[in-house]
């Protein structure tokens, strides 16, 4: 009971975070400014993430967790590359 | 022997090279005593020789392609190595006292040893396909000896036109010995020696012939090639004496005698061969009148005896054979002495115009004693050795070999040609050394130091003793020679000076005495002359050959360029993409290509989801790409992470990692780029811009895309729903932990299985970095992008309009928070790195990725700092962890060999650390190190390198406003 209990919870969470992705795509995708892109790319980032948690959860192997963590850990860099760009004109001064 | 005697000059030269330049004569010695111990090994192999079995060296080299290094040499080869060698030696010492102490001499002499090697590789080669490999050598390093002083500008063109000339014939030659080891099955030359009959029988044959003798024409400077020699006179007169005596011109002839007994004797052999012998014999003497530069002069003599021996050779009779190798050795010894006369001239009055010598015989009497036997000789003076191998071409061009018109003319022309001949000679010696004293010299002549004199005193000396005794002295050479060449066919031949009243003789004399008269005619014209014949003058070979390459290399590569050529990328693309959709559109579809039915079944509905997203992605990022770069490069950002998640979905984990690295970076690199792109000026929506060619031209691009895009998707999709054959994979599955001790099979086959390929690639990508620093060094960008950004601007303004603010101050503040945690950040990615690489053998990672993780820390820095900032704080110097990375990646496969194993096995152990536990120490992870330290070194030195075009870029700013200044003023 409690493994299909998981089962179907998994596939709802993933549904949802798909659908969350889709809502950050729809900012990447229409803007109106760069900055909201930008944030849209970010979370887009995060929930793929989430994403791979649940996949690692659903396939019951920490391999996949590989990824999860150098998003966590490297995927703001090229947000803050975006964000310095539009601040400053330019990436490395 | 045979390969010390090849291989000692090619040894020598590189010797050579490491004397520093002003060590002249210690290159001179070096190059002597090559050249003496080439000698000495030649003369040591007679005794073997004149039995008359051909001495064989054989190594296997390629012998799956019958290509084997064969070094073989008869009675013929000996004949030839050892003239090569004796005139090197000859012109070595010459060369000691005639290259002035401000030239780069030990070049010279690297370069002249290697030539005298490559030489000897022609005449020693025993396999077609080295033989051509060496030819090629001749001509190559013929080209550097002729243009050595490269700061003339005739001896480059000089050099320039010898290689065009000879490399083009040698290319064709080349063909040439492939057809005829495709027609006898062997490139060996034993075998293709002793099928004559299937060469001249075989359809081919023809075809073989023309080739072969574009090459061999054009290297001995036959007409119509002829005009690169007289050119090729620019070189120091040393190399002139070498390449246009014994050597590079007599490779032709040489090769032409070596495949003699199995092309000759046919009557296209006849046509082509004495055709252009007999026209070269009598244009060169006629051309060599009229010279005014004696060293031109002896260029268009060495082109009509080179002429001469090409007639005999073309006759197909072994006498004529007999007479041709003769002639061969004869012209070597006078022409070498002659050049070495004219570069003691040269060298002692400063110049070699004749029309300004005269009367030199009182300054140098032994230098005019010396020069006189010797253009005797070449004239053909009884009791001399030209004289001899004349007479016998006498005799041969009196025979009738073919009943035709050529060899009816052939002892008329025969005695012209020996008539112009005695006029050149006589005018060489009468105008150089007789008549009143010379006036305004650049130079006081008088003799030479000693040693100069001492090689011309052997030459002119064994002129003198063939040209008496040749039966006692030259006799037996000759005739083992003769012998290799010719077999069981060799004649009766009598190399007696006195042969009776005979047609000959009398031939002889009326070419004496109507020389004699042509120059006491010639004389007052000659002495005020211009250069060049008269009537011949203005259709120079030199013009019409460069009339050829201007229209080559420059007007049809111009038009090639205009018609196909971009400046553009867009044109580019569309061409290469519409190129391979068409190619794979035709070859699919001839052999029958369906795609798979494509069936749905079993959807992950969140897999799906993200697929939708990934290709809005996609799309949205071309459709953006043009106008709004940002926006596309974030959603290329999307598309790039829904990549990684398929990767993971499709159970490729550490793909997937690698790829999120990478992803992560290039989204870095692209920022940095477009930091220098110039601002779109078009407004998309202008309707005066959006012309209908312009919507054709879009449309066209879309469907082409399209296409593409599609047929890719079908191929793909096809060949992943196949079921998979039995592969390569399976074997790396079973054995990547047993033989690699690594349970990661993609890092085991990177680092172990396929090691060799994985240097080559990281060796690349260390090529690839550094051409990008070294283009980045000379980038500069457009002058609308040079100012510092707008935003900047603003900031900065702001920060000078309030009193109390320093500029650099709002940059400071925005990032004060993000900087802390990015600074803070840097020892951790450092852990991730580590991680990354050491798990790598069992597990997801390795060393690209540990490289690229570690390389975002140091850019996280840069952008949190600024380059000023970070490079005050932290030593970074990417081009040595790159040296560093190849070298370890190297070592660690060399030290293989240590334990007696091929190069890059690795051995595998686990090792118990007190804290991390048991981690795989395999040497492969030393490789691994190195793939680490190279992929940061090139990824970091790469990003650098673009960063640091803003701390240019003020600079430049500058000098554009300098620019502007002086422009107003």
């Amino acid at each position: 009971m409690s493994e299909l209990f998981i089962i179907w919870s998994i596939l709802a969470s993933q549904i949802l975070l798909s659908l969350a992705m889709g809502c950050a795509l729809f900012r990447m995708v229409r803007g109106p400014r760069a900055q909201d892109r930008i944030l849209g790319l970010d979370a887009l980032y995060i929930n793929a993430m989430l994403l791979l948690l649940t996949f690692g959860i659903r396939t019951a192997n920490t391999i996949y967790f590989e990824a999860a963590l150098i998003i966590a850990l490297l995927g703001f860099v090229s947000s803050i590359a975006f964000a310095k760009f539009l601040m400053r004109g330019e990436v490395i001064e | 022997m045979l390969l010390i005697l090849v291989l000692a000059p090619f040894a020598g030269s590189l010797a050579a090279i490491c004397i520093p330049t002003q060590k002249g004569t210690a290159a001179a010695w070096l190059a002597g005593s090559i050249a003496l111990l080439c000698l000495v090994i030649s003369a040591g192999l007679y005794t073997v020789i004149s039995s008359g079995t051909p001495l064989r060296y054989d190594a296997a080299w390629l012998p799956e392609l019958g290509l084997n290094l064969t070094l073989r040499m008869d009675g013929f080869a000996w004949m030839f190595a050892s003239l090569v060698a004796a005139i090197g030696l000859l012109v070595v010492i010459y060369a000691r006292y005639y290259m002035s102490a401000s030239d780069p001499v030990p070049r010279f002499f690297a370069l002249f040893l290697a030539f005298m090697g490559a030489m000897l590789g022609v005449v020693l080669s025993g396999n077609l396909i080295l033989l051509a490999i060496f030819w090629e050598l001749t001509s190559i390093i013929s080209f550097l000896l002729i243009g050595y002083w490269h700061h003339n500008a005739n001896a480059r063109d000089g050099a320039r036109m010898a290689l065009t000339v000879t490399g083009t014939g040698g290319l064709c030659m080349f063909v040439g010995l492939m057809l005829i080891g495709h027609i006898v099955g062997s490139y060996d030359l034993d075998v293709v020696l002793s099928s004559g009959n299937v060469i001249r029988d075989h359809p081919l044959y023809t075809t073989v012939l023309i080739l072969i003798l574009l090459g061999v024409l054009t290297k001995s400077a036959q007409f119509p090639f002829h005009f690169w020699l007289p050119h090729a006179m620019a070189a120091p007169t040393p190399v002139s004496a070498y390449l246009h005596s014994a050597t590079l011109v007599k490779a032709g002839v040489f090769l032409l005698t070596r495949l003699w007994p199995v092309m000759a004797g046919t009557d296209e052999w006849f046509w082509i061969v004495g055709l252009a012998g007999l026209t070269t014999l009598l244009l060169g003497a006629y051309f060599a009148i009229f010279q005014q530069d004696l060293k031109g002069l002896l260029a268009y003599s060495t082109i009509s005896h080179l002429g001469l021996i090409t007639v005999l050779l073309s006759l197909g009779s072994p006498l004529a054979a007999v007479a041709a190798i003769f002639h061969t050795m004869n012209h070597a010894t006078f022409k070498a002495s002659l050049f070495m006369a004219a570069g003691i001239i040269d060298h002692e009055t400063g110049t070699r115009d004749m029309r300004r010598l005269s009367g030199l015989f009182r300054y140098m009497p032994i230098t005019a004693t010396l020069a006189m036997v010797a253009s005797a000789s070449m004239a053909g003076v009884p009791l001399l050795n030209g004289f001899l191998s004349k007479e016998m071409f006498f005799a041969e061009a009196i025979e009738t070999h073919k009943y035709n018109i050529l060899d009816t003319l052939t002892p008329y022309v025969a005695t012209i040609a020996s008539m112009f001949a005695v006029t050149y000679s006589i005018r060489f010696i009468h105008s150089v050394f007789f008549g009143p004293p010379p006036q305004d010299l650049p130079k006081v002549p008088h003799e030479p130091p000693h040693w100069m004199l001492a090689p011309i005193y052997f030459l002119v000396f064994s002129c003198l003793v063939v040209g008496v005794i040749p039966a006692l002295t030259i006799g037996p050479f000759l005739h083992t020679a003769v012998q290799s060449v010719l077999g069981i066919a060799t004649p009766v031949y009598s190399l007696a000076v006195w042969h009776g009243w005979n047609l000959p003789l009398f031939m002889s004399l009326i070419a004496l005495v109507c020389g004699v008269g042509l120059f006491l005619v010639m004389k007052p014209y000659l002495t005020t002359s211009i250069e060049g014949p008269p009537f011949f003058r203005r259709l120079e070979g030199q013009r019409i050959f460069e009339r050829v390459l201007v229209t080559l290399s420059w007007k049809w590569a111009r038009s090639i360029e205009m018609r196909a050529g971009t400046r553009r990328l867009q044109p580019q693309m569309r061409i290469l993409v519409a190129v391979a959709l068409v190619a794979a559109a035709v070859t699919l579809l001839l052999q029958g290509f369906k795609p798979a039915a494509i069936a749905f079944r079993s959807i992950d509905p969140a897999f799906a989801l993200i697929w939708l997203i990934g290709m809005i992605c996609a799309i949205g990022a071309a459709y953006q790409a043009k106008f709004h770069r940002l926006a596309a490069l974030v959603l290329l950002g999307g598309a790039g992470l829904v990549t990684c998640l398929t990767f993971v979905w499709l159970s490729a984990p550490d793909l997937a990692a690698t790829q999120l690295l990478v992803e992560i970076v290039t989204t870095v690199l692209i920022l940095l780029g477009l930091r220098w792109l110039p601002k779109r000026i078009e407004n998309p929506d202008d309707p005066e811009l959006m012309t209908i060619s312009t919507r054709l031209r879009r449309l066209r691009d879309l469907a082409t895309a399209v296409f593409a895009g599609i047929g890719m998707m079908l191929i793909s999709y096809t060949v992943m729903t196949r079921e998979l054959p039995e592969t390569i994979s399976s074997y790396f599955l079973e054995r990547a932990y047993s033989e690699g001790g690594g349970t990661n099979v993609v890092n085991v086959i990177l680092v172990d299985f396929r090691g060799f390929d994985t240097l080559g690639e990281i060796a690349v990508l260390c090529i690839v970095a550094l051409t990008v620093f070294a283009l980045l060094l000379r980038f500069r960008p457009a002058t609308e992008s040079l100012e510092t950004p707008e935003q900047q601007r603003v900031q900065n303004a702001f920060d000078d309009d309030h009193p109390d603010r320093k500029k650099g101050d709002s940059i400071a503040e925005y990032l004060l928070v993000p900087s802390v945690i990015m600074r803070w950040m840097f020892p951790v990615i450092g852990m991730l790195a580590a991680f990354l690489f050491f798990r790598g053998h069992d597990l997801p990672g390795g060393g690209f990725a540990a490289g690229i993780a570690m390389s975002i820390a140091f850019i996280l820095q840069y952008m949190a700092g600024g380059t000023r900032w970070v490079e005050e704080r932290l030593r970074i110097h990417p081009l040595r962890w790159m040296a560093i990375g190849l070298l370890v990646a190297t070592a660690t496969g060399l030290g293989s060999w240590l334990f007696g194993y091929p190069f890059l096995t690795s051995h595998a152990q686990y090792a118990s650390l007190p804290v991390l536990g048991k981690i795989p120490l395999a040497t492969a992870i030393l490789f691994d190190l190195g793939v680490f330290a190279l992929v940061l070194g090139a990824t970091v030195l790469i990003l650098i390198a673009l960063a640091h075009q803003s701390v240019r870029a003020p600079r430049a700013q500058m000098r554009a406003a300098k620019m502007a200044a002086k422009e107003n003023a």
